[in-house]
């Protein structure tokens, strides 16, 4: 563990990406294999089952700090991190503290399971007492599940490419899927060929690159002429708004990935029939949708069957979803990601002709364009389609891996925009910690302002200094950590979509909104009001 | 217009408190002897003020600073190792200065400067009057740092008292690990040829690395601002380690094998760029948090701090025995919630101007000091490790 935290701390205290590899490479060549595993696995978001929920962690942490309450919570809004404070507020400890590994701490969170309540209490406690804060601030992350690291896969997977002399795609691809540290060992990772393929296996997603464009500065054909080419070497499709997906048939079993890595098979029955209608050995990528009457309906439809445990008949009714496939990543249990966009284009077209399910398995239409000009003004069709723009894919680019500039491109249309006044401010986490950079916005009702959103990016950090001092001084009142400010400041605010919510005071829910730009130009009295906003849902009801 | 004290917990407020008749202020005149004004603290008997931040005739100063030492007073009363400091930074003052434990009377009321630890020249002010006795804190530490006279508590009746800290994930680590951690990282710049640059507050911080650094490992080099700092703590005798002022003519490779320190204000600077590759350590008790240290884009950030932790304030406020404590600046609404949930009779003194429990952020402000800060870079008002006053500055300019 000392070896972990000290990994922690070192890569915290860099942001140069030789130096984070380089850490990184140390670290791998200074602990048992297994830890290495453990380590892989939870700097690719494969935390261990939480044993002891939040609430009792944090109780059972004031329990033993002999602290009031509201102090503990007041210390908590200061830090913005749970981990770090609960470290933090821990006596320093001097005695020499614990030398057990990584593997073996997770061993022993594991065990927990089989542990009563009082038995967990104490183990926590002894554990807290006999590590460093350092260490403590890495115990609790593994604790309560939060673990996340300044770090990106693709820089892990170097510092291992590099140390086992492997392509960094293979890796890449071998780290996916559902393993567990417990059963795949370091030098089944870094063989040179692997042996047996765990067919669930997914193969890493290639992800698009967008176009920039502000709300002011677009993109003109002259320059998209420029940066891409001509417009004949490129292939355009909508871009679906749902859930990004790699669908898998390998020796009769069926496998759905989501791309943030969560295997969701049981989520989505509805697709299952024209899976199994597949060929084995096919991978499909592609986007999973709620339709109805053969129309993709609004993102939010699909939103509330994620998350569910149980998928009942109603939501099944109300929700069906479809997949639209973009690509085929494997056939006939070849890997054919290095074959051409066209050439894997028209695999697609093939497996979707045979298949007995069509109104399940639709494939992306390809949108028919001779010029950047003629492509421009079809995107502002975009809205109707409910679509969020449109996809460039270079005709004769391979399938790759992660978010790579030059073959993909992503155009999306312009964000939705209001000019709405804050009125509650909250202070942010993390590197924002101690600052009030979350915000809630409103729109006039009346003379009244009724909140619609909450946005905390989009400033800059010399912006949220100044909204911050604003903040200290406008208090009107306090609940908790959230305050009530004099509403003044207007702020332009962006979202992706916007749908009728009856759980909302102002009847609207947003999509992804943030902060544009802070319109001082503005007094509050020109802010947007809730009309123009509703005016917005269009036919979206 | 004064100053706004409010009793934390309980809803009676400062005039309240001086009419009921209780056991402890039976004895004491109906004004209290120091009272918060838009000025400073005021001593109306004595006719002088503590750290004003606005022109008066007499002014008490607890360290030299520039949050608490303002230019345009008639007469300065201060410790005498600040008295070199203060000619520099506020040019020719009226300037008296005594030693710790020297009395001196003003209209029958007794000033004495006892050692606050923060930095050289730093002094805690009691004043006494008819038995009544009140000590202002200015800002302190209750580690010792070796190099200014360490932290001496004083028995009062009331104490003033800063609490820039007063939250308890402040706890810090001994000076000396440190210390340890800083020379080492050195080496490994050294060893890696990396320049090495500590970012520090001219006073204060800047001795008090200055003093620990290993000399075996090399030279140390400071900016201007630090030196001139340097230079007027030894005219008033003060013996720090060789420091050498890197000028145009300094040596590019000579001064990235030693340590170079420099102030807030150079971070990111031309001046700075100089010496790459470098890397950069900040020193602040902010750094103690991930979210603090990462906001400032340090290489390293050393929680060094010349104001007490959270155990210091308690141990030193404890060690008063005292009757009340007034909180001027830092986290006070939570600091003396706890401090009267642990049974003591704790004040936050509120400003007008906006009375912030966690210390609103400084913006940009003329004096010497805060010229000092880089406001692109450290943008909060912590980073004044002891703008005391900061947000009434703000609200009176």
């Amino acid at each position: 563990m000392k070896a972990f935290a000290q990994l922690f701390l070192s890569l915290d205290e860099t942001n140069k990406t030789n130096e984070k590899v380089r850490i990184l490479k140390d670290y791998f060549n200074s602990v048992p294999d297994t830890d290495k595993m453990h380590m892989l696995a939870l700097f690719t978001g494969r935390s261990p089952k939480r044993q002891i929920n939040s609430t009792l962690f944090r109780t059972w942490a004031i329990e033993t700090l002999h602290l009031p309450a509201w102090l503990f919570e007041e210390s908590y809004h200061v830090v913005g991190d749970l981990a770090e404070t609960i470290a933090l507020l821990f006596p320093q400890n001097t005695a020499q503290t614990s030398s057990k590994t990584l593997t073996e701490w997770i061993a022993e969170i594991n065990a927990l399971s089989t542990y009563t309540e009082e038995d967990k209490k104490h183990w926590l406690q002894y554990s807290w007492s006999i590590l460093d804060t350092q260490e403590r601030f890495v115990f609790n992350k593994l604790m309560t599940g939060s673990f996340r690291v300044g770090v990106s896969q693709n820089l892990v997977v170097k510092a291992v490419a590099d140390i086992a002399n492997l392509d960094t795609n293979v890796l890449t691809h071998r780290i996916m899927g559902s393993w567990k540290p417990e059963d795949y060992t370091f030098a089944q990772l870094i063989q040179p060929k692997q042996d047996s393929e765990d067919i669930s296996r997914p193969y890493p997603f290639f992800l698009a690159y967008p176009i920039q464009e502000t709300s002011t500065v677009q993109k003109s054909v002259e320059e998209l002429q420029t940066a891409l080419g001509d417009a004949s070497e490129w292939q355009a499709e909508w871009k679906w708004d749902g859930i990004r997906a790699q669908l898998i048939k390998r020796d009769g079993q069926l496998f759905i990935w989501s791309r943030g890595e969560d295997l969701s098979t049981d989520k989505f029955p509805e697709l299952h029939p024209f899976m199994k209608n597949l060929p084995d050995g096919t991978v499909l990528d592609g986007e999973i949708l709620s339709f109805r009457n053969g129309l993709p309906l609004p993102f939010n439809v699909l939103q509330t069957r994620i998350g569910r445990k149980n998928l009942t008949k109603k939501i099944l009714e109300d929700s069906p979803v479809s997949l639209i496939a973009y690509d085929c990543l494997e056939f006939n249990g070849e890997d054919i990601r290095n074959k051409t966009q066209t050439e894997r284009r028209e695999i697609l077209e093939g497996l979707h002709q045979d298949n007995a399910y069509p109104e399940i398995f639709n494939i992306s239409p390809l949108i028919t364009f001779s010029s950047w000009d003629e492509l421009s003004e079809i995107r502002g069709q975009s809205r109707e389609m409910i679509a969020e723009g449109i996809m460039l894919k270079r005709k004769n680019a391979t399938y790759q891996v992660g978010r790579r500039r030059g073959d993909w491109w992503k155009w999306k249309i312009d964000p939705l925009s209001i000019d709405a006044v804050m009125i509650y401010a909250q202070k942010g986490h993390g590197r924002r910690a101690d600052l009030y950079t979350d915000y809630t916005f409103a729109v006039w009702d009346g003379d009244k302002l009724v909140p619609f959103a909450k946005a905390y990016s989009g400033l800059t950090d010399a912006e949220i200094n100044k909204v911050d001092y604003f903040v200290k001084r406008n208090t009107l009142e306090k609940f908790g950590p959230v305050r009530t400010v004099k509403p003044e400041l207007v702020f332009e605010i962006g979202f992706e979509g916007i749908n009728k919510s009856s759980r909302h005071k102002s009847g609207v829910a947003l999509r992804f909104p943030r902060i544009l730009r802070w319109r001082h130009d503005k007094p509050k009295e020109e802010a947007d009001s809730i009309e123009t906003l509703k005016a917005l849902l269009g036919d979206n009801i | 217009m004064a100053l706004h004290l409010r009793h934390s917990l309980q809803h009676t407020d400062w005039d309240m408190k001086q009419v009921i008749p209780n056991g402890s202020y039976n004895t004491m005149p109906k004004k209290p002897l120091l009272e918060f004004t838009d000025r400073g603290i005021y001593c109306a008997k004595g006719k002088f003020y503590i750290d004003p931040w606005k022109p008066v005739d007499d002014a008490v100063i607890t360290h030299a600073h520039a949050d608490h030492a303002y230019v345009g007073h008639k007469h300065y009363l201060a410790h005498y190792l600040s008295r070199d400091v203060l000619y520099y930074r506020l040019g020719d003052i009226n300037l008296q200065t005594v030693e710790y434990g020297e009395t001196v009377m003003k209209n029958g009321v007794e000033i004495t400067l006892f050692p606050a630890g923060h930095v050289i020249g730093s002094a805690q002010i009691r004043v006494v009057s008819q038995g009544e006795i009140w000590v202002v804190s200015g800002d302190y530490k209750t580690e010792d740092d070796g190099v200014c006279a360490p932290f001496e508590p004083v028995k009062c009746h009331h104490f003033i008292s800063e609490c820039t800290f007063g939250m308890p994930v402040y706890q810090w680590k001994p000076q000396v690990q440190l210390f340890d951690d800083m020379n080492n990282w050195w080496r490994h710049n050294l060893e890696n040829n990396l320049a090495t640059v500590v970012v520090g507050y001219s006073l204060g911080k800047a001795q008090r690395i200055i003093q620990n650094l290993d000399l075996l490992n090399g030279n140390i080099y400071t900016h201007g601002v630090i030196e001139n700092t340097n230079e007027a703590l030894r005219r008033n005798g003060v013996v720090l380690n060789p420091t050498h002022r890197i000028t145009q003519d300094s040596v590019k490779e000579d001064v990235r094998k030693g340590i170079i320190i420099a102030p807030p204000s150079a971070v990111g600077s031309p001046w700075m760029r100089k010496f790459q590759p470098y890397s950069f350590g900040y020193c602040s008790g902010w750094m103690a948090i991930r979210g603090a240290k990462r906001r400032r884009a340090a290489d390293r950030g050393f929680v060094l701090s010349d104001h007490a932790d959270w155990n210091g304030l308690i141990s030193a406020i404890d060690a008063t025995s005292c009757e009340s404590v007034y909180l001027t600046h830092g986290y006070t609404a939570s600091f003396s919630r706890y401090l009267s949930d642990i049974g003591f009779d704790a004040h936050e003194v509120h400003t007008l101007y906006g009375g912030e429990e966690e210390g609103v952020e400084a913006l940009p402000q003329p004096s010497p000091e805060d010229r000092e800060q880089d406001f692109k870079v450290s943008p909060t008002g912590r980073d004044l490790e002891g703008a005391s006053f900061s947000e009434a500055k703000g609200g009176i300019v």
